[in-house]
């Protein structure tokens, strides 16, 4: 029997079996938080850092012991931030809140209406963070020049958006994203913008190497079971990818020979 | 016993502290009931290393700001 083989993600020298990273935000609680993401195979996660609640919730559920970095890869993500400077503040308190792990999901954000990258505060932000050590997974547009501005800096992995965060509406430029995984040597993943299992299939049909994704889980009216579906969906699309789809004909091909019909 | 004025996570907050016995970061993180929490804390944008919270003395006018994970994109 033949093995179907596949290459493990590689993001900055680590390696990765699942294809799929998921966030942790809008989730009824920690447990279910747990839950989905468990289900989903995940093995990057992403995280926010915020002010502490002082004097209030002291008993409160810490995400990190649901979310333990003993069992996963934790992304902190700079998701909030409107300036370079904050990006770059958010992500060394998370690095020092990780004990030092330098991995980390770079967004800087223009506006809170469209929450679309600001590329110009994403370039300056990359620039420090990459001087001072860290390895920048980086969330922009599906801009393929800007993408390779950021590759040739040397982020780790280009993450375009497939729509508007939270939006759920799927990837609306595929030809730009196509793009940008043709020319890049580093992971493309798209991340924000899916709604359901067939936009994170189209993504890995386009041959991205992974789907970073939140809401099309949490605000799932079944979270859990969409967990699954997306585990499902990444991994059906990535094989789909990788067995070279058929070619797309004008006319009708009969799957069923013709020769020894009854009626011939 | 004298106090000064810092600023916590945005707002003002006042903290003991003497010539003799400065007040350090990590009393103020025991102060606030976080010191077995994972936490970062950041002094006038600077971070100060866990390791360092012990000999980091506060004074006047310091904003501090401390965080902790929560759940996100």
């Amino acid at each position: 029997m033949t093995q179907l083989i596949d290459t493990p993600l590689t993001i900055a020298g680590r390696e990765f079996n699942s294809r799929l990273l998921v966030g942790t935000g809008k989730y009824k609680d920690v447990d279910e938080t747990g839950a989905a993401i468990a289900e989903s195979g995940a093995e990057i996660v992403t995280f926010a850092v915020r002010r502490t609640n002082l004097g209030q919730d002291a008993d409160a559920p810490n995400l990190l012991d649901t979310v333990s970095p003993a069992r996963y890869t934790l992304l902190p993500n700079t998701a909030g931030c409107y300036t370079a400077k904050d990006a770059v503040r958010t992500c060394r308190l998370a690095r020092e809140l990780l004990d030092g792990h330098n991995l980390v999901k770079l967004e800087v954000l223009g506006d809170d209406h469209t929450l679309y990258p600001n590329v110009v505060e994403t370039l300056k932000a990359a620039e420090t963070l990459l001087a001072d050590g860290f390895d920048v997974m980086v969330y922009t547009s599906d801009d393929p020049i800007v993408a390779r501005e950021l590759e040739a800096m040397g982020c780790c992995a280009i993450m375009p958006l497939g729509s508007l965060i939270g939006s759920g509406h799927g990837i609306q430029n595929p030809y730009n994203v196509r793009l940008i995984v043709e020319q890049s040597q580093v992971p493309v993943l798209v991340d924000a913008g899916i709604g359901t299992a067939s936009d994170a299939a189209m993504a890995m049909e386009l041959g991205c190497d992974g789907v970073l994704l939140n809401s099309a889980i949490a605000h799932a009216r079944e979270p859990l079971r969409m967990a699954r579906a997306m585990k499902r969906a990444v991994e059906a699309g990535r094989d789909a990818f990788l067995a070279g789809r058929m070619p797309r004909r004008q006319s009708a091909d009969p799957s069923t020979p013709f020769a020894g019909r009854i009626n011939g | 016993m004298s106090t000064i004025q810092i600023r916590l996570n945005g707002e003002p907050y006042t903290l003991e502290s003497t010539v003799d016995t400065p007040a350090s970061a990590a009393d103020l993180v025991e102060q606030l009931g976080l010191s077995d929490r994972r936490i970062a804390v950041e002094i006038n944008e600077a971070i100060v290393p866990k390791s360092q919270l012990a000999e980091t003395h506060l004074a006047e006018g310091d904003e501090i700001e401390i965080v902790h994970a929560i759940g996100g994109g």
